[in-house]
């Protein structure tokens, strides 16, 4: 357990996470692509806070912010399909073509 | 950091557990198999911080995972036509541009990880992780923290106003249509009268 290896294993969270953002239709999927990218950004940060920071506090602060921007996410992300699927009966990323009401 | 053969061999189970897992979510027929293969990515990730000394970020992990997938799961049974996983499905679009994506996301920051020098400042063994942080989210760095919980109620404002009903401009549902009871057939519980109503548009109001 490296820095190396660690910041490896991040990097193929992220990858499979942006294959899954942008590959996959439903939004709820879209989603977990997402927090899959959310997950290795964390893992990197610790890793960083553990091997290279010298335990400085605020890299364990940043992946608070991060656990907190991905609550923000996952909210606002359920309640944008529960809008979606009221007016549009769909849960497709395809069924919305525009901004309008 | 000194550790011995056992973590490193923990650490290359879990980093392959996340990996795997992580993958499958997107292979997986049934969307709530799906949630919980991404918990299992995640609260491997939690284990890794822990043995990272980063006791307190791991532990928060399972329980904001734990929680934070089963609501995901409860949504794919609200939502998805498929959620039990009982028909073959592949719902993508632009799959090629994604693997290529992906694939190029995880070149550039592996060759990150390999080439570049990061200094070496590693944990010291006298550090209490939980205690530090605590410092310094209740110390220097109060501001961020206390701007974490406005951004999450101003969230959570914004998720009662996108997801009621009713908004203080009328129904949230007026003009959509719901689905028919048989393919093409007419929507199902739609009066008439409501589509009388509508075509006469939306600008003046109506006086009965």
């Amino acid at each position: 357990m490296t820095l190396t290896t660690l910041l490896l294993l991040a990097a193929a969270l992220i990858g499979i996470g942006i294959y899954g953002a942008l590959s996959q239709q439903s939004f709820v999927m879209l989603m977990m692509g997402l927090e899959l990218i959310l997950n290795g950004v964390m893992l990197a940060a610790v890793a960083f806070w553990a091997f290279s920071g010298a335990g400085a506090p605020e890299g364990q602060l940043l992946t608070i912010i991060v656990m907190a921007v991905m609550a923000i996410e996952m909210a606002m992300g359920f309640a944008l399909v529960v809008a979606v699927f009221r007016g549009k009966q769909a849960d497709m990323t395809e069924s919305l073509t525009g901004l309008k009401h | 950091m000194n550790h011995g053969i056992g973590i490193d061999i923990t650490f290359l189970s879990l980093a392959t557990l996340a990996v795997v897992t992580g993958w499958r979510v997107f292979r997986t027929d049934s969307m709530v198999r799906a949630s919980f293969f991404l918990l299992v990515s995640f609260i491997a990730v939690g284990v890794i911080m822990i043995l990272l000394a980063a006791e307190y970020l791991g532990v928060a992990m399972f329980f904001m995972m734990a929680v934070e997938m089963t609501v995901m799961a409860l949504f794919m049974v609200m939502f998805m036509m498929n959620a039990a996983g009982l028909n073959p499905m592949n719902m993508v679009h632009q799959e090629r541009i994604a693997i290529g994506a992906g694939i190029v996301g995880f070149l550039v920051l592996g060759a990150m990880a390999l080439l570049a020098a990061f200094p070496d400042q590693p944990v010291s063994a006298d550090l209490e992780p939980v205690r530090s942080l605590g410092n310094e989210m209740l110390g220097d760095s109060m501001l961020i923290f206390e701007s974490a919980g406005i951004v999450l109620l101003t969230t959570m404002i914004g998720v009662v106003v996108l997801s009621s009903h009713r908004g203080r401009y009328g129904a949230a549902a007026v003009g959509s249509l719901p689905p028919g009871l048989e393919p093409g057939g007419d929507p199902a519980g739609k009066l008439e009268e409501d589509e009388e109503e509508e075509s006469g548009g939306h600008q003046h109001h109506h006086h009965h």
